[in-house]
């Protein structure tokens, strides 16, 4: 589990991870409702990471517990 | 010195990485790159922050020198103890050049350097005690400070000292804040990780000291982050500022206070310049806050009405006016100058290598200029610097991450720019072979370098560094007749 934080950039939702200083666009989230928001998260840079689904954040940037699905290749 | 191909870059740095051994090669390979500016993404280009290969000469600092030099040290009303080992805080002493306004020694402490001066006994017992005292007696001998930072060198987390303990007793002791800062030297791989470390001790131990407060605010409330008014490039980004009606409330942290920090979540909108640094609070206060933050570039006119208007469009209608007249008003100085400058500069080549931010912010200024960047590339920065600088730079030009010394000079003898931009550590080696040096991590002693009154500066440096007739009397007289008798003889 790692501590991640969302926010709406200019053109989507942008991805940090602050351990790593990672900043990747998310190129789909698996559940954009109002009630259900989150699952999993695909980066553009080839990671994938699960956050638990929650009501939609009434504001971005939001920090959340994320789990690594598939790291992104160095 | 003709613009490369893609193909002859590449050949270049296979060229370059000839003389290592195979794996230093493969290594250093992914952290070299020809630029494409096609690419959305650094990563399919190139690597960065990684650790440093072990042998080679590089240029980077280190943790404590990211935190205490870069981001608290200009901190002017409070007193950062180099907690360690003496030298760490002498050698670095002022030699960033971040001006302020105040009396030194009385109410502010920039220039001044506090060590607790670690000898082999507080290695073997601790150094708790001694930090503890030297707090008292920076408290009798400096009652106008306004708080403490314990910035820790690689002794301290080695021995695994409490300074928190020692900083949380001592701060109840005042009533002033005495903030620690775990930015022991060997963390991370280079300076980046002390910007960070120092960024979240702000936001731990400042930032929210002031919230619920009463303030009174206008709408138009900024806060000028990541400018380190290295000399005076915040006041000259702060008069345009405040040409365009909006009121600054807090420079992070060149000329910045204490208390300017702690009112810093009261803003409207933060300004970012310097994103390596400051990123980290930015993205807390937007968080916490919900202070949106702007990136920003104030070097070179184009850049600076670019920004103005990207800032303005942020507020209202009479901030937009100001700015158009301001841009307006200042568009015949900057005329005059680039017409003045830019004949005797046109065409000129210019390798740069510096930071975490500066590469790709002074390209504009020297775009204006109608000099050309060739090569560029940066100590510390991340993927992301370079997603951002890839946009800036034009095809098929050098890109090289976390450069080692010989690489550095191996394409500067073959690219053979008229200039090079980088830090002291590079500036004989340069001068020596006949290339000028501008020292671009604190402007070579002059500045300030941001704004409009900056880039007069600016180009007047370069044209200093360019036309400076020394260069072309390297070669001793008779060695210069021998030479001209061969060419005649050939």
């Amino acid at each position: 589990m790692a501590n991640i934080m969302i926010r709406q950039g200019e053109k989507g939702l942008i991805f940090y991870l602050p351990k790593r200083d990672l900043e990747a666009s998310i190129e789909s989230i698996e559940f954009d409702t109002a009630d259900k928001w989150g699952g999993e998260l695909k980066l553009d840079n080839g990671g994938s990471y699960y956050i638990d689904p929650i009501a939609k954040p009434p504001r971005l940037p939001i920090s959340l517990r994320a789990k690594r699905l598939g790291a992104a290749e160095d | 010195m003709t613009t490369l191909s893609r193909e002859e870059t590449d050949a270049l740095i296979a060229e370059v990485l000839e003389v290592y051994p195979e794996k230093a090669k493969k290594d250093r390979t992914k952290h070299l790159a020809s630029n494409d500016v096609t690419i959305e993404q650094s990563k399919k280009c190139i690597t960065s922050n990684r650790k440093s290969l072990p042998g080679v000469m590089t240029i980077r600092g280190c943790a404590y020198a990211g935190s205490k030099g870069v981001v608290w040290g200009p901190i002017k009303d409070m007193i950062h103890i180099s907690h360690g080992p003496v030298g760490c805080g002498q050698y670095s002493r002022a030699g960033r050049r971040n001006y302020y306004v105040g009396t030194t020694g009385v109410d502010t402490f920039g220039t001044m350097n506090f060590t607790s001066d670690f000898q082999e006994k507080d290695i073997v017992f601790g150094g708790d005690k001694k930090l503890a005292k030297l707090i008292e007696e920076v408290e009798q001998l400096f009652p106008l400070h306004k708080g403490i930072s314990v910035q820790s060198e690689c002794p301290i987390g080695l021995i695994g000292d409490d300074i928190e303990s020692v900083s949380k007793k001592a701060s109840a002791a005042l009533g002033k804040p005495v903030v620690p800062v775990r930015c022991e030297g060997f963390r991370g791989v280079s300076q980046s990780l002390g910007h960070h470390i120092a960024n979240d001790a702000i936001r731990d131990w400042v930032l929210d000291k002031r919230d619920g407060q009463a303030f009174e605010s206008t709408p138009y409330d900024v806060a000028i982050i990541g400018d380190y008014n290295i000399g005076g490039d915040a006041w000259a980004t702060r008069i345009l500022l405040e040409e365009m009606g909006l009121r600054v409330v807090a420079q992070w942290s060149g000329d910045g206070t204490i208390a300017e920090m702690m009112n810093t979540p009261k803003v409207k909108l933060n300004l970012l310049h310097c994103y390596r640094s400051m990123n980290y609070i930015s993205r807390h206060m937007e968080e916490k806050y919900g202070i949106p933050y702007m990136e920003y570039n104030f070097f070179g006119p184009t850049k600076i009405v670019e920004s103005c208007r990207k800032i303005a469009a942020f507020f209202d209608d009479t901030v937009k006016e100001k700015t158009e007249a301001m841009i307006a008003r200042y568009q015949v100085m900057m005329d005059a100058i680039i017409a003045k400058y830019k004949p005797r500069l046109q065409g000129k080549k210019v390798m740069l290598y510096v930071g975490g931010l500066r590469p790709r912010h002074v390209i504009g200024a020297y775009e204006d200029l109608g000099m050309e960047v060739i090569g560029t590339g940066y100590e510390f920065a991340h993927n992301d610097d370079y997603d951002r600088t890839i946009k800036e730079m034009g095809d098929a030009t050098l890109l090289y991450d976390d450069v080692t010394g010989f690489e550095l000079e191996e394409f500067v003898k073959r690219l053979k720019p008229d200039m090079v931009g980088s830090g002291i550590k590079e500036k004989y080696i340069f001068q020596k072979m006949g290339i000028p040096l501008r020292q671009m991590h604190s402007w070579d002693y002059s500045g300030p370098y941001h704004g409009y009154d900056g880039f007069a500066i600016f180009a007047r440096d370069m044209d200093i560094a360019l036309s400076n007739p020394t260069f072309k009397n390297l070669v001793p007289p008779w060695k210069k007749v021998a030479e001209e008798e061969v060419k005649k003889a050939a």
